[in-house]
């Protein structure tokens, strides 16, 4: 099935000499499905947002920069991300630290990154692409699969930019960065020996950390985190009120602009981490369906697409950057839906918000550059 | 693996392999998630769909219109008027401080209004409870308000009706006000009822009436928002808006009888004998009932409640005086019906009496006495003091006290005088219980001159002249006529007061008409152009007891310790159609202050008032009242 799949995707690209898109290094098939969940998105967001068409424009401004990076980004040789690699990572870490020394909290990072330009990037989403590159950049340079100093420098050049993102703070952030760097070690063939002493490490630790370490209210705080629901006037009333929607919704949905849990304000957040909840409240269950469907159809483009690479550096950055984003769906869905604790992720190229979207449309014009340079 | 150079393509197998399985575990998780929905959205959804129902659709009770107050005429004396009001939802006010300094710049708050606020904000109140912070919005404060409508988070205007009392002070204590309704009367009232209301009945008939006028509360169905801003009315179930109350009394009787008083403290109660109707019934000084519907500042209340005039007293119902010597008709009726005298039967009066075994001189209010001539009329026109001595050591207290008790003494026998005490009719037992002594001969002498243990209320005296205008026929007291258009009727009067010799009435009557016409007559400054016919009886009551011969100086005294001065009327003699009871506080002279008071009000109800011409029921809407208006 899903062989069949790629194949198709893959055809209706290949053997018809160099179309327009192939000159411009874009993949047809990944461009047209993030034109559908990009112009589908516009249309949940008129709903999130209260019919907000200032919102709505502004967002499509935002597509329209980050279509442009994606562009701009894909005419690029894999080979220059390579020699970029620990540029980048070594700027990031810079700014991280800057951010840390200078900015008080989130107001300083904002402050010192407006001299790039009108719309303000936060170190931590260079650290989004630059993380997965140098890994990508130092596994490539090491034997597959690696050894264990390999993956013990691997995990401290993961570490460093996690740790530092985490004193922002901002734990969900810095737990995705950190997942995308371990996607590339995983990608490099890491031993599931490891995998599985690492699950076990982490189980044996937690009871301990539970019953010896903790405070009261610092158990109490990771329960909260687990557990939403107990906290109903707080955090628990996010996720009662997106439950309710969702479920409110129904196998048909209420209707495109008819969502009374969204457009009454009862839904915290609709327009940005929350705006699945507003989707499936109007659109039901079927449209529900369909959007991961969607997102299903880009993913296993993009794995296609990384598969496909040239060498180990482009494979292993772009398996990275597409199961990243997969997470990001993952986890945002997950957590709307009640299933995963509630962290700060938003919908990918749906939710509210250009500093997101210009950083995923980033990595794909990554990705397309991966796919559209091998045969040359 | 053993190599030592890098392969590309074992690299490129171990990357096919964990992509696969990539690919794998993302249908997977997806799946998860498809799952996920499929059960919150089919499995669970009616639980949710009917969450979101109770979310979205409220039901919210609207508060009915308040009756309106009309007087027997259809002049309006209490009303609802539109008034604007800033309110508060705290939970919706990004920055307190900053929102309270703006709307201080706009529209200026009172150090009042602001601690009023403060309490309020700290009192225990539904979520998203709007707390009002000023009322009575002028045009251009709304204006101002509306402007920076985008600076005011959570403020917001609000229309609602008030309740206006149009004749203010004239009405006050009789009509009472609303005010906002508060914790015990929260539990006092119903409380499904009373879900939207914020204001009740304080006193008087706003307060006795207050279930009538408030009608019935109505329901609403509405969608509302996350902050509970109503945005659509599904469904209606309208309030039934309170009955209206047409009064017995007269707005411009009313207001005559409270300018009659020229700011003195004192009481007039005037009732149609036909009907127990309260024609007029007022209290001075008054207050402006209005000060009090939306809260009354802290200034005002503190000089109304420390003055030395207690404006918020109600003097008419609840005011204890004295009788003095307006019990003498009714004590003259009880010497004739214990049979101790007769009309003709004359005595010496030397301007004092005494008892046998007793050194007390009971002295005459006229230090010479007023001769040998004095029978029960002569006793009733000039007031002579030792001829109600003896008659009513003749008669006994046995005889005297249940006879008064007939006419309503020391009980509350109004309809629907919220408050209204029953003052005291002292007799034996009571003495017994409440002073420990028994009763002697010389309480009943004091009690035969209206001084003494007893006391009245205005309202009481009225009331006992009335059925005595009605020769004995008891109508109680009533200040509502009409409500919603249904008359209201007296179910359980009182038993009629009988006497052995029913033409004892007429004769009484003269001789209190004496009071004013004869030469003699205490109030005979009062016949002056006099066109009716008015039977009347004047008293003073001693504030300081005077102690035994000791002489009476009135100038040396204070003001306030001067003798109350009362009157009692009623006229036409022929015909009763209204009978009056005046109570001026320390006005000395019943002849001079508490008397014209009466003349006033009467001259004014039989005059001016019965020459007019009703005013027709159609032009206040109010055809269905009956036929009487």
């Amino acid at each position: 099935m899903a062989g069949d799949f790629i194949r198709q995707l893959d055809d209706s690209g290949m053997g018809r000499g160099r179309s327009l898109f192939q000159k411009l290094h874009i993949d047809l098939p990944l461009f047209v499905m993030l034109l559908v969940l990009v112009l589908g998105g516009l249309f949940i967001l008129y709903s999130a947002s209260g019919q907000n068409m200032h919102m709505v424009s502004r967002q499509m401004v935002y597509f329209a920069i980050g279509f442009g990076c994606m562009l701009v980004i894909a005419q690029f040789n894999p080979h220059w991300f390579q020699l970029a690699a620990p540029w980048m990572f070594g700027a990031g870490i810079i700014a991280l630290l800057l951010v840390l020394a200078v900015g008080v909290g989130a107001k300083g990072a904002q402050r010192w990154l407006s001299i790039f330009g009108v719309f303000r990037f936060q170190p931590s989403e260079i650290m989004k692409l630059a993380v997965p590159m140098m890994l990508a950049w130092f596994m490539a340079s090491k034997l597959m699969p690696p050894n264990f100093k390999v993956i013990v420098q691997a995990l401290v050049l993961i570490f460093i930019p996690t740790l530092l993102i985490m004193k922002q703070p901002d734990l969900g952030t810095s737990l995705l960065i950190a997942s995308s760097g371990l996607l590339v070690l995983l990608f490099a063939g890491l031993s599931w020996r490891w995998v599985t002493l690492a699950v076990m490490i982490v189980l044996a630790v937690a009871p301990m950390m539970w019953f010896g370490v903790m405070h009261d209210y610092q158990k109490q705080r990771v329960l909260t985190f687990l557990d939403p629901e107990s906290d109903p006037l707080g955090s628990g009333w996010n996720i009662i009120q997106s439950k309710t929607a969702i479920g409110s919704g129904g196998i048909e949905g209420k209707g495109w602009l008819q969502g009374t849990q969204s457009q009454l304000e009862f839904l915290p957040e609709r327009h940005t981490d929350f705006i699945i909840a507003v989707f499936a409240e109007e659109q039901g269950l079927i449209g529900v369906l369909l959007l991961l469907m969607l997102y299903l159809m880009i993913v296993i483009r993009g794995i296609y697409m990384a598969s496909r690479a040239r060498d180990s550096f482009s494979r292993l950055l772009g398996g990275s950057l597409i199961v990243t984003f997969f997470i990001y769906v993952f986890v945002n869905i997950g957590m709307v839906s009640g299933i995963l604790p509630v962290v700060g992720v938003p919908l990918p190229l749906v939710s509210y918000g250009g500093t997101s979207i210009v950083t995923l449309m980033a990595a794909f014009g990554v990705i397309m550059s991966i796919y559209t340079h091998r045969q040359v | 693996m053993s190599f030592s150079l890098k392969d590309a393509e074992i690299e490129k197998a171990i990357f096919a392999r964990r992509a696969i399985l990539a690919a794998f575990l993302v249908v997977g998780l997806l799946c998860v998630l498809a799952g996920r929905m499929m059960f919150l959205q089919v499995s669970q959804h009616e639980l949710f769909a009917s969450k979101s129902e109770n979310n979205r659709v409220q039901l919210k009770p609207v508060a009915p219109i308040r009756g309106l107050i009309f007087d027997r005429n259809g002049i309006l004396l209490a009303e609802n008027l539109p008034s604007h009001s800033l309110s508060l939802v705290p939970e919706r006010v990004q920055d307190m401080d900053a929102t309270l300094a703006l709307i201080n710049t706009l529209v200026g708050l009172s150090d009042e209004e602001s601690a009023r606020f403060q309490k309020r904000l700290k009192q225990w109140r539904r979520p998203f409870e709007a707390i009002t912070i000023k009322y009575r919005l002028n045009e251009a404060e709304i204006a101002k308000l509306m402007v920076n409508a985008y600076f005011l988070e959570g403020a917001e205007v609000e229309a609602e009706l008030v309740r206006h009392y149009p004749r203010g002070e004239d009405f006050a204590h009789v009509l009472g006000y609303v005010g906002q309704m508060n914790e015990k009367e929260k539990r006092r009232l119903d409380a499904a009822q009373y879900k939207a209301t914020r204001r009740v009945g304080k006193i008087g008939i706003e307060r006795y009436y207050q279930d009538m006028l408030h009608g019935e509360v109505g329901y609403q169905k509405v969608e509302t928002n996350a902050q509970g801003r109503i945005l659509d009315v599904l469904e209606r179930e309208s309030p039934k808006p309170g009955g209206n109350l047409i009064l017995n009394l007269d707005a411009n009787l009313q207001h005559v009888a409270m300018q009659a008083f020229k700011g003195r403290r004192g009481s007039l109660v005037a009732i149609d004998p036909n009907t127990g109707g309260i024609l007029a019934m007022v209290s001075s000084p008054a207050f402006d009932p209005n000060l009090f519907v939306n809260g009354i500042s802290f200034k005002d209340y503190n000089n109304l409640r420390d003055s030395l005039d207690t404006p918020l007293f109600d003097r008419a119902s609840r005011g204890q005086y004295p009788p003095g010597s307006t019990m003498k008709p009714f004590i003259g009726l009880s010497f004739l019906q214990s049979g101790v005298t007769n009309w003709a039967e004359k005595i010496d009066d030397p301007g004092w009496y005494m008892l046998e075994n007793d050194e007390r001189v009971y002295r005459d209010w006229k230090r010479r006495g007023h001769g040998d001539y004095i029978n029960l009329r002569q006793a009733i026109i000039q007031s002579c003091d030792v001829y109600f001595y003896e008659m009513s050591f003749r008669a006994g207290i046995d005889n005297i006290q249940p006879f008064l008790g007939q006419f309503g003494f020391g009980q509350n026998t109004s309809m629907d005088v919220g408050n209204a005490l029953p003052a005291l009719l002292p007799g034996r037992a009571w003495k017994k219980k409440y002073r420990g002594r028994s009763w002697y001969a010389g309480d009943t002498l004091n009690m035969g001159l209206g001084q003494g243990y007893m006391l009245i209320t205005p309202l009481q005296l009225a009331t006992a002249m009335s059925v005595f205008a009605n020769k004995g026929k008891w109508k109680r007291a009533k200040l509502v006529q009409y409500i919603d258009g249904v008359e209201l009727e007296d179910e359980t009067p009182p038993a009629d007061v009988q006497i052995k010799n029913p033409a004892d009435w007429d004769r009484m009557s003269r001789a209190m008409e004496g009071v004013i016409k004869h030469y003699m007559g205490t109030a005979k400054a009062l016949q002056k152009d006099l066109n009716y016919r008015i039977a009347a009886k004047t008293g003073t009551a001693q504030v300081v007891s005077i102690k035994q011969n000791e002489e009476y100086d009135s100038e040396a005294l204070l003001e306030r310790q001067r003798d109350h001065a009362l009157f009692v009327s009623f006229a036409p003699v022929e015909s009763p159609e209204i009978a009056i009871a005046v109570i001026v506080e320390n006005g000395e002279s019943a002849g001079r202050t508490s008397g014209p008071i009466a003349r006033e009000v009467t001259d004014f109800y039989l005059n001016s008032l019965k020459q007019r011409p009703m005013i027709d029921n159609e032009v206040f809407g109010l055809g269905n009242l009956g036929t009487k208006l």
